[in-house]
C-alpha cells in the first residue's frame, strides 16, 4: 500500500492550496480528484478576493489569507488583477453605516475609504445617476480561480505530489479506498466541499445554489468589482432565494454578473426567473448593460456549514482524519488561509489566526 | 436599387438598402475586426454561427454584421 | 402574457416552410421565426440582385401572407422553458407558448482547422454564398472553392453569377469516389437535373477531384493558398477561398429541451420516429438536425412534421418519398468521406479556437472539453464552442459539450425583461 503523510481528497482551491503548503512544509502529499482541476464550485466562482467584516472570524481567516494571495499576483495564468471593490450605497440609511464599517476594516488592517456620490461617479461613470455613495477599498482583487488552482497543484507535484484520478469511495482505518480497489495510507484531509457529507456525514452541510452571467468583452465599461451594501443581506441571511448586484471586469474585457443565492435547488439546471431577478437587480445600478450581450450563464453550488464558517481542522472520533469545507462563497479569497491554519494544527504548530471559531466539534456537538 | 447612407469609421458610403452591414463594410474595403490577440478576422461562416464579423453598430459593439441589414444613417466602427 | 400558438416552426428552410404549408393547410394557427431576415434558410436564401429561386419563392410569399401565419423573420430562440420560448429580435426579447414545437434549425458548415485558415479572405462554401447574396462584391475577384459535397458547385455558379473569376473547384474526394456517386444519380431524378444545370452554369470552371487546401498564406489577408492534388502540390494566388467539408446538423435547440440525440459520425443529430416525433412530447424535428439529408429530404420532413403536429394522417407514399431521400444522403456521405489527411492540416500553431485564439498545442494535454475550457478558455468565446467544438469533434479530439442558455449570444435586457418578476425596476433617491 502507498503510504503518505498526507491524503487531499479534492482538488478544488482548498485542496490545491493544502496540497500546496503541505507540500512546501516537506509533506509527502497525495492528493484525489476524479474531475477536472478546480471544476467545482472553484469554477462556478467569480474569484472575488474580499473582506467581509460582517463576522469578526471570517473577517480575521479573510484578512489572513489577502495577505497570502500577494505572492501569487504576477502568475499568468491566475489573471490577478486589483481593481479594487466598490460597494455602492443605494440610500442614505446605507450611506449612514459605512463609517462603521470603515472602522471594522482598518481595526483588522484593511484601508476602506468613504466616498460621495459625485467620487462614485467619477470611479464608475455606468453606475445609475442617485447613488448615495460608497466605500473604495482599493487593494482589493479578482482572480481566475480554476488557474489558481491549476497552479498550486502544479507547484505541489513539482515538489512531489502525486495526484490520483480516482473517487475515494470510503475512508478507512488506514487512509482511504479508491474506486478502483487501491487503497492509500495516510492521514486523510477532506475538502470536497458540497460533497462532504459522502465521506463524513457528521458535518453538516447544505449546498447553496447560485447563477453567474458573463458579457461578451466590453472593454472599459466599468472598471471595479462592484457591489451593493446591502450584498451581505443576501449573503448572510438565510432566505430561500434572494439576488444582489454584484457584478466584475474581467480581464478581458467581459463582464460577469452576479448574484444569486438560494437552498433546495439540487440541479445545475439555469433558472430563468433567478436570471430575470438577478438581472433587474443589475439593470437599477448598471443601466448600461442592458443592451450587451451574454455569452453564458452558469450555476454552481457554495458549501455551507452549519454556521456559515469553514471545518477546519481534525474530525472529532478521528484521530486521523481532517477536513477543510464548507467556506459558502468565501472560499476563493479564504483558501490561502484556511490551508495554513489545517496544515499548521496538523503539525502540532500554533496557527497565526485563533483556530477556535472553525473547529468542526462546534458542528458535531449540536448534531 | 435605392441607396441608403451609412457612415463606417467615419467615412460616409452610399450602400444598395437591404445589404447586410457585413456586405457593406467590405465594399468600403475597411478592416472587420481584430482576435483577442490581435489578428485581423473578417467574415466566416457567413451565416450567424462563427462571430468571427462583429463590429459596433449605432454604439452598440460586438454585432454580428452579416446578421444585420444596412438601415439609413448607421453609424458602424470597426477594429481597423 | 405570453403569446400561445397551436404549432411554433423554429427555421424558415425547406424543412420549416413546408412544416408550415402543411400545418396551416389543417388549419393550425402558425409562428414560424428564423434568425436570417428573409426565410428560405440557408439553401433557398433571398439574393439581393436575383431574389428567391422560383421553386421557393411561390411557397413563401404563400406562408409567409397566410393569415393563420405569424413570420418573426431576424428572431433567435434564446432559451426554453416548458412550453415556452424566449425568443429575441434586434430590439426586444419576448417569450411565446406553443401547443406543438417544431424543429427545423438545419445545418451549418463544417469548417475545419489548417494553416492559416483565420485570414480574412477564408469563409465556408456556403458561407461565401450566404455573404454574396446578402451583397458581399465579388467583382472581378479571383476565387477559388474548395473542400467537399455538391454545396460546392452551387457556391460556385452563385460566386460566378455575380462577376467573380472562379479559378476552379478543388474536391477532396477522389475522382473515383465523386464518378461512383455521378454514375447513382439517375436513382434520384431530382437530383440528376439539379447537377445537370449546376454542370451547365459551372461551364468554364475547372473541377478538379483528391485535392486538399492545406495551407493558405496572407500577410493581413489572404493572397495564395497551396492545394495537394493528384499531380502534387500547387500554388494558387487568390483573394477569396470558399472551403466547407459538408454540413453539421444545428441540435442546440434539441439538446437544450432534451431531445434524444443519436451520432451520425461526430457530430450528434436528432433522433426522431417515422413522424418525425423527437423523444419528448409534441416536440417534432424535421430534415438537416436529424443528419444530413439535403433539401428534397427536408421538404418532406417537414410536411410529415407539419402534418402529423395539427392532427392529420399522413399517407404512406409520403413516407416513402422520405425514405427514399434519406438514401440519397446516405450515398453523399458514403462517396464524399472526408479523406483522414484532412484531420491532420492543422499544426502545433494553428488556432483551433478562433473566439480566444487557442492553439492546438494548448489542447494536447486534455481529454474533455470542460478541462480545455477552463485551462485555456477554448469554447468560451462567443461563437459558444460552434466551430472549435465541431472541428475538435470531427479530428476526434473530443466532443462539444452540452448546451445551456443562452442558446445564442443574447442581449442582457432580453434575459432580463422577460418575466413578470417580483422585483420592479426604479430608479434611487
Amino acid at each position: 500500500m502507498k503510504s503518505y503523510d498526507l491524503i487531499i481528497v479534492g482538488a478544488g482551491i482548498i485542496g490545491t492550496a493544502c496540497a500546496d503548503y503541505a507540500s512546501q512544509q516537506g509533506l509527502r502529499v497525495a492528493i484525489v480528484e476524479p474531475g477536472p482541476i478546480g471544476g467545482g464550485a472553484t469554477a462556478a466562482a467569480m474569484g472575488h478576493l474580499v473582506a467581509m467584516d460582517d463576522d469578526p472570524a471570517e473577517l480575521a481567516l479573510a484578512n489572513y489569507s489577502l495577505g497570502l494571495w500577494e505572492d501569487f499576483t504576477q502568475v499568468a495564468q491566475i489573471e490577478y488583477n486589483r481593481c479594487g471593490t466598490l460597494w455602492v450605497a443605494s440610500s442614505d440609511a446605507e450611506y449612514a453605516h459605512i463609517p462603521e464599517k470603515i472602522a471594522r476594516l482598518a481595526a483588522v488592517g484593511v484601508q476602506a475609504e468613504l466616498i460621495d456620490g459625485e467620487q462614485l461617479y467619477r470611479l464608475e461613470p455606468a453606475l445609475q445617476r442617485g447613488l448615495a455613495g460608497g466605500m473604495h477599498v482599493a487593494r482589493e482583487a479578482v482572480v481566475y480561480p480554476p488557474g489558481m488552482a491549476r497552479h498550486l497543484l502544479d507547484r505541489a507535484r513539482a515538489r512531489g505530489a502525486l495526484l490520483y484520478s480516482q473517487r475515494v469511495t470510503a475512508i478507512t482505518q488506514q487512509g482511504v479506498q479508491l474506486d478502483d480497489q487501491t487503497s492509500l495510507a495516510g492521514s486523510v484531509l477532506v475538502a470536497t466541499g458540497c460533497a462532504l457529507p459522502e465521506l463524513l456525514p457528521q458535518l453538516p452541510m447544505r449546498a447553496r445554489k447560485g447563477h453567474l452571467v458573463i458579457t461578451d468583452r466590453y472593454p472599459g465599461l466599468i472598471h471595479h468589482q462592484l457591489l451593493e451594501l446591502g450584498y451581505a443581506d443576501s449573503a448572510h441571511g438565510d432566505a430561500d432565494s434572494s439576488v444582489a448586484f454584484n457584478v466584475q471586469p474581467r480581464p478581458t474585457g467581459q463582464i460577469l454578473i452576479g448574484s444569486s443565492r438560494e437552498y433546495g435547488s439540487e440541479t445545475s439546471q439555469v433558472s430563468m426567473p433567478m436570471i430575470q431577478r438577478m438581472l433587474e437587480r443589475t439593470f437599477r445600478y448598471l443601466p448600461a448593460l442592458r443592451q450587451l450581450d451574454a455569452l453564458r450563464i452558469w450555476t454552481g453550488f457554495r458549501p455551507v456549514s452549519a454556521d456559515g464558517l469553514p471545518y477546519l481542522g481534525r474530525v472529532p472520533e478521528h484521530t486521523n482524519v481532517w477536513v477543510a469545507a464548507g467556506h459558502e462563497g468565501l472560499g476563493i479569497t479564504t483558501s490561502l488561509g484556511s490551508a495554513r491554519l489545517v496544515i499548521d494544527q496538523w503539525l502540532g504548530r500554533a496557527a497565526a489566526i485563533d483556530a477556535r471559531p472553525y473547529d468542526p466539534a462546534r458542528a458535531v456537538a449540536c448534531v | 436599387m435605392t441607396q441608403v447612407r451609412i457612415n463606417i469609421d467615419g467615412h460616409a458610403l452610399d450602400v444598395p438598402a437591404g445589404i447586410s452591414v457585413a456586405a457593406a463594410i467590405a465594399q468600403s474595403q475597411r478592416p472587420f475586426r481584430r482576435s483577442v490577440s490581435g489578428h485581423m478576422r473578417a467574415p466566416f461562416c457567413g451565416m450567424g454561427i462563427c462571430f468571427e464579423c462583429r463590429v459596433q453598430i449605432d454604439g452598440i459593439a460586438q454585432q454580428r454584421s452579416c446578421m444585420v441589414s444596412v438601415r439609413d444613417g448607421m453609424q458602424v466602427v470597426t477594429d481597423g | 402574457m405570453a403569446k400561445r400558438y397551436d404549432i411554433v416552426i423554429v427555421g424558415a428552410g425547406p424543412a420549416g416552410l413546408a412544416a408550415a404549408e402543411a400545418a396551416l393547410a389543417q388549419g393550425a394557427r402558425v409562428a414560424w421565426l428564423d434568425a436570417q431576415s428573409a426565410a428560405g434558410g440557408q439553401v433557398w436564401r433571398k439574393d439581393i440582385r436575383y431574389g428567391w429561386p422560383r421553386q421557393a419563392a411561390r411557397v413563401i410569399t404563400e406562408v409567409v401572407n397566410h393569415p393563420h401565419a405569424t413570420w418573426m423573420p431576424q428572431t433567435q430562440v434564446i432559451a426554453a422553458e416548458q412550453n415556452a420560448l424566449l425568443l429575441q429580435n434586434e430590439r426586444e426579447g419576448w417569450r411565446i407558448t406553443y401547443g406543438s414545437l417544431i424543429l427545423a434549425t438545419g445545418a451549418r458548415e463544417l469548417l475545419l482547422p489548417f494553416p492559416g485558415w483565420t485570414l480574412p479572405g477564408i469563409t465556408g462554401a456556403g458561407g461565401l454564398q450566404a455573404l454574396v447574396k446578402q451583397g458581399w462584391p465579388l467583382d472581378g475577384r479571383r476565387v477559388v472553392i474548395a473542400g467537399s459535397g455538391p454545396l460546392l458547385l452551387a457556391a460556385a455558379v452563385t460566386a460566378k453569377r455575380h462577376g467573380a473569376h472562379v479559378l476552379g473547384i478543388y474536391e477532396q474526394a477522389s475522382d473515383a469516389a465523386v464518378h461512383g456517386f455521378a454514375r447513382k444519380l439517375w436513382r434520384w431524378p431530382g437530383k440528376a437535373l439539379q447537377a445537370a444545370v449546376l454542370r451547365s452554369q459551372l461551364a468554364g470552371i475547372p473541377y478538379h477531384c483528391g485535392s486538399i487546401v492545406t495551407r493558405a498564406l496572407g500577410e493581413h489577408a489572404l493572397e495564395r493558398i497551396e492545394i495537394d492534388g493528384p499531380h502534387g502540390t500547387q500554388r494558387i494566388e487568390c483573394d477569396q477561398l470558399a472551403i466547407g467539408y459538408g454540413l453539421v446538423p444545428n441540435v442546440e435547440l434539441a439538446q437544450m429541451l432534451g431531445c434524444a440525440m443519436k451520432q451520425e459520425g461526430a457530430h450528434p443529430c436528432v433522433d426522431v420516429d417515422t413522424s418525425q416525433r423527437t423523444s419528448v412530447t409534441n416536440i417534432y424535428a424535421a430534415g438537416e438536425l436529424c443528419g444530413i439529408g439535403g433539401r428534397d429530404c427536408a421538404w418532406l420532413e417537414g410536411r410529415i412534421a407539419g402534418l402529423v403536429a395539427a392532427g392529420a394522417d399522413i399517407d404512406a407514399s409520403l413516407l416513402r418519398q422520405q425514405r427514399h431521400a434519406r438514401t440519397f444522403a446516405a450515398a453523399l456521405r458514403e462517396h464524399f468521406k472526408l479523406d483522414p489527411y484532412i484531420h491532420d492540416l492543422a499544426q502545433p500553431d494553428t488556432l483551433i479556437c478562433r473566439c480566444e485564439d487557442v492553439p492546438l498545442q494548448a489542447l494536447k494535454d486534455y481529454d474533455d472539453a470542460r478541462s480545455a475550457k477552463l485551462a485555456t478558455r477554448c469554447g468560451m468565446g462567443a461563437c459558444q464552442g460552434r466551430i472549435c467544438g465541431t472541428a475538435l469533434a470531427e479530428l476526434g479530439l473530443f466532443p462539444r459539450s452540452g448546451q445551456r442558455p443562452p442558446l445564442f449570444p443574447a442581449r442582457l435586457a432580453s434575459l432580463g425583461e422577460l418575466a413578470s418578476s417580483s422585483e420592479t425596476e426604479g430608479s434611487f433617491s
